[in-house]
């Protein structure tokens, strides 16, 4: 079982990196830059400013 | 649950949520940097025997504290990701900005290198010591890919994971001091026998400083968290110095409990890996072997999950604001995260931890913090001087200014001095590289930035402008 442990261990690296690329590529390609680029410092969601609106 | 998506049409921006609070501040701050107590600091003890590394411990202490208390005050009132960049923005200059921003990303990149390596080897020697011999290098990436996965889907479950964590690992510093009996002094411990003065005299006390800033090297990571915080005014300075009187406390009984059951010369040889674990093995007790075993790996793990927020929030931040290609300053718009700069720096680190030796990525760790706490009293003296107290709203005022400054300044520069002693060529060669990085930054990308849209606190104009 232990010598099995490291290639439970690579598959499962393998297997989260093949989601994440996977994640990446979906919203790159769903979502255009201006809406991916579109983040303000200083801007508070949830509770937002006169300035922010 | 409410749904915060955003929808691919949508003219809303998609920002960093504001969901923390302090406990997630605390379980960053002393996430990243209580591995240290497990490891590192006991180098120091090779420099300066067992009392010289006690007094760079109180002297790393004191810097420390001065660190927490200016970013407390400046972080308070910049609430904003990219923490000292973000600040050196406001009150320096982009070149200044530009620079913290590389110490901060390189800081953090590297000590998350160093600790998915020493995680992937403590599982080798956890096997080991059951009698089965595997490679570390899987354990290692499988503990890199988890914590990217975890980083990628949202902050909040990332700290709340950090906190438990990092309280677990530092529950088994407690429980190690409460097994060795410190209400009996001679039932276990022999701080009479062991303790031998100072070795190679306060020269050696000097060059201990260099792994003295090791028990509390990243608390200042705590400014990562600023733009993602509910209460700025009222989470990053508590838990920012809640963090750091935890880090006082799991340094100082750390120092009593390893110099009481370990000859100094042992502590700080540099075969010596994790000496509160060795430590715990000493007292030949297996619970606390097994106790400090699992907080060991737990704060290594703690410590690289911490540093995957910070690095990729400060690389966020600076392409936010073209210091870097903008194409960087995305966030995802469901688990909005800078899921661009979290991929983007994770090969970095693998290549790092499996093929660097771990000293030379801890140096560069060390030196690039070092470079970002000198920054520090000057990016206090140049805010307090733009806005006095009083001028703009601050969440958190330091006492007694300019004393922590000025204290800040005279130690970062004696701890440089330290740290010259023993790694004077990478010490070097880490400065050719920033100012070649600031020539490149100068004659080339500042064209790209754009210049008014960098300050964006709604303060008055500073005084004298």
């Amino acid at each position: 079982m232990w010598d099995m442990s490291g290639w439970v261990a690579w598959a499962l690296s393998a297997i989260i990196f093949v989601w994440l690329i996977y994640d990446f590529f979906k919203i790159n390609i769903k979502y255009s830059e201006v809406v991916l680029t579109s983040s303000r410092e200083g801007v508070d969601e949830l509770f937002p400013t006169e300035g922010d609106k | 649950m409410t749904d915060i998506t955003v929808s691919p049409t949508s003219s809303q921006p998609v920002n960093l949520l504001k969901v923390l609070g302090p406990v997630h501040v605390w379980g960053l701050g002393v996430g990243i940097v209580l591995v240290g107590e497990f490891m590192g600091w006991n180098y120091g003890v090779g420099k300066g025997g067992a009392f010289g590394a006690l007094v760079a411990c109180f002297i790393s202490g004191l810097l420390y504290t001065c660190v927490a208390m200016i970013d407390s005050e400046i972080t308070s009132t910049v609430a904003a990701a990219g923490g000292q960049y973000a600040q050196a923005k406001h009150t320096i200059g982009p070149l200044m900005a530009f620079n913290v921003g590389l110490f901060m990303v390189l800081t953090y990149s590297m000590l998350g290198a160093a600790d998915v390596q020493v995680a992937g080897q403590l599982v080798q020697i956890g096997a080991q010591n059951l009698g089965h011999a595997i490679p570390w290098q899987p354990f290692t990436i499988v503990c890199l890919a988890a914590l990217a996965l975890l980083n990628y889907r949202g902050v909040f479950a990332t700290l709340t994971v950090n906190f438990v964590i990092t309280a677990i690992a530092f529950l088994t510093i407690i429980i190690l001091f409460v097994g060795v009996q410190p209400w009996n002094p001679t039932a276990m411990l022999f701080h009479k026998d062991l303790l031998t003065g100072l070795p190679y005299g306060w020269i050696g006390v000097i060059a201990a400083l260099h792994f003295g800033i090791w028990y509390y090297l990243g608390i200042e990571g705590t400014c990562q968290a600023a733009e993602e915080v509910r209460s700025p005014g009222r989470a990053l300075p508590l838990g920012t110095m809640c963090g750091m009187i935890t880090l006082l406390i799991a340094a100082a009984l750390t120092w009593y409990v390893c110099a009481g059951l370990l000859p100094w010369e042992y502590i700080g040889w540099d075969a010596e890996l994790a000496p509160l674990y060795d430590a715990a093995h000493v007292t030949g007790n297996s619970f606390l072997t097994v106790a400090l075993f699992v907080g060991t790996l737990l704060s290594a793990i703690a410590s690289a999950n911490g540093c995957v927020n910070d690095a990729a929030r400060a690389w966020f931040s600076m392409g936010r604001d073209r210091y870097l290609p903008e194409w960087f300053g995305a966030v995802h718009p469901t688990y909005r995260t800078p899921f661009r700069a979290i991929l983007f720096l994770m090969p970095i680190w693998a290549v790092f931890a499996l093929y660097i030796p771990l000293a030379e990525i801890i140096t560069f760790s060390i030196l690039s913090g070092l470079l970002n706490y000198t920054f520090m009293p000057m990016n206090m003296w140049s805010f307090r001087k733009k806005w006095p107290v009083g001028t703009i709203r601050r969440g958190f005022e330091h006492p007694f200014h300019p004393i922590p400054a000025i204290v800040l300044m005279c130690l970062c520069i004696t701890t440089f001095f330290a740290v010259y002693l023993g790694y004077g060529r990478q010490l070097l060669a880490m400065m050719a590289f920033y100012i070649v990085a600031s020539v490149w930054f100068a004659f080339y990308r500042y064209r790209y930035v754009k210049r008014g849209a960098q300050f964006t606190m709604s303060w008055p104009k500073p005084q004298g402008y």
